[in-house]
């Protein structure tokens, strides 16, 4: 599974971690993703992501 | 004017901000000072500058060294304002200097704040710049409070010259830990770190693993005085307020209009008290949130109460809870109560907002319609001992 990397504040979204804290289980691919998903460090949505 | 030599060759130069009692909201009582380092080597290194107001300040300290057009590097750890706003003025005073900040971050936030005509030059995690005697080693730390913060490492004085890292708001001519009242430090770097760092735990856990591997004898922040004797203190400090944990005591934040909320929240107090708990009252009127977010940075209960006014909770209380989303305290446990007069809705949305935060409620809402009797204030004490394990 691929990491991306919220291109802003450069948080790294690692699918086998997933986010439990924004309610993501671990091995959640980021296109899984919900739609209304945020970065967990900067509030932004999953456009402005990048792949690592 | 009177610069003060931090280790050979490297200088205090920055400004001293006596009177400044509001840093974008975040209240000063100790004032401020904006830190800049002049390193003199083959290469002559500027290693931050100040709050633009302070261009002459500094400039003039610089003066007492070297004339400023010798400047060689400008190293912009963080962009912004309060260590960058000198940036024009003194890049016109060393117009052969080349202003080293991060890529991509520095690069855009600089270059946004002051237009792309100055001479940049980009570096990244790890990077090095050879400046004579001196080699120094740039570190990435990435919301640690901006996309762009990095630090710098001179490995030979082995100083870092962490920016934001390890400040305080605290105004002083003497420049060193050992020449202050720590406790005063102590509690103003506290209060940085819950005003400004708070909601990047993660981030400030992963630099301090890099940072505790350097060789430092002195650790030179942007705000505040430098470490040197006391370095092994402070980060232990930073090991604790990045480690997210509580203690057991509890801060009641509240506002009233006729004073029912008010004693409410004293019997919340109450119940705290008779559960051995510490608890500190808080009148939203009378305390700034940025102190009380200071307290609650290592508090496990949060207890907040507003009245109802116009089917809203306060706007203190709102505002109070906007910052305290903001900086995103884990795993806090709390209570919402207020007293109103007929419609009530702001104790449910006062409680809304803290389970929206994450907290855990550890109640319904309290809710007092009008005036809360003896016998009312006291079943708020009951109920408050006997939800605290």
């Amino acid at each position: 599974m691929k990491k991306y990397i919220c291109e802003p504040c450069g948080y790294e979204y690692d699918p086998e971690v997933g986010d439990p804290d924004g309610g993501i289980e671990p091995g959640t691919p980021f296109e899984d993703l919900p739609e209304d998903w945020i970065c967990p460090v900067c509030g932004l949505g999953k456009d402005v992501f990048i792949e690592a | 004017m009177n610069v003060v030599e931090v280790k050979k060759d490297i200088y205090s130069v920055g400004a001293v901000d006596w009177n400044v009692r509001s840093f974008h909201g975040y209240s000063t009582n100790s004032g401020a000072t904006y830190n800049a380092y002049l390193i003199m080597d083959e290469k002559i290194t500027l290693i931050d500058t100040v709050k633009a107001p302070f261009a002459k300040e500094l400039l003039d300290r610089i003066r007492e060294i070297v004339e400023p057009e010798k400047i060689d590097y400008i190293i912009s750890n963080h962009v912004e304002m309060d260590h960058s706003g000198a940036l024009p003025q003194v890049v016109k005073a060393a117009p052969n200097a080349t202003v080293i900040t991060s890529d991509p971050n520095g690069m855009k936030g600089l270059s946004a704040h002051y237009g792309k005509e100055i001479k940049y030059q980009t570096v990244k995690a790890g990077d090095t710049l050879e400046i004579g005697k001196r080699t120094l080693t740039f570190v990435a730390t990435p919301m640690l409070h901006w996309p762009d913060n990095m630090v710098t490492y001179c490995p030979e004085d082995k100083i870092l010259f962490s920016n934001d890292a390890f400040g305080q708001h605290y105004a002083s001519n003497m420049r060193f830990d050992t020449q202050v009242n720590l406790d005063d430090v102590y509690r103003e770097a506290k209060k940085y770190y819950a005003n400004i760092l708070m909601p990047y735990g993660a981030q400030a856990r992963k630099a301090l693993e890099i940072v505790k591997g350097l060789d430092m004898e002195v650790i030179a922040p942007s705000h505040g005085v430098i470490w040197t004797e006391h370095i092994g203190d402070i980060l232990e400090k930073y090991e604790e307020f990045a480690g997210g944990g509580t203690k057991k005591k509890a801060c009641i934040v509240y506002d009233s209009m006729w004073h029912s909320t008010e004693k409410m929240a004293f019997a919340v107090v109450e119940g705290f008290s008779k559960a051995g708990v510490g608890a500190h009252l808080y009148d939203l009127k009378d305390n700034h949130i940025s102190d009380i977010m200071t307290d609650l940075l290592d508090a496990e209960y949060i207890a907040v109460g507003s009245p109802t006014l116009n089917s809203q909770m306060m706007p203190t209380v709102a505002g109070f809870l906007c910052y305290m989303k903001g900086l995103a305290p884990k795993k806090r446990k709390a209570i919402a109560f207020g007293s109103y007069g007929w419609g009530g809705q702001s104790i449910k949305q006062v409680y809304e907002a803290l389970e929206g935060m994450g907290c855990q409620m550890l109640l319904d809402p309290i809710r007092q319609m009008y005036i809360p009797t003896d016998e009312d204030l006291k079943q708020v004490e009951e109920t408050i001992t006997s939800i605290i394990e």
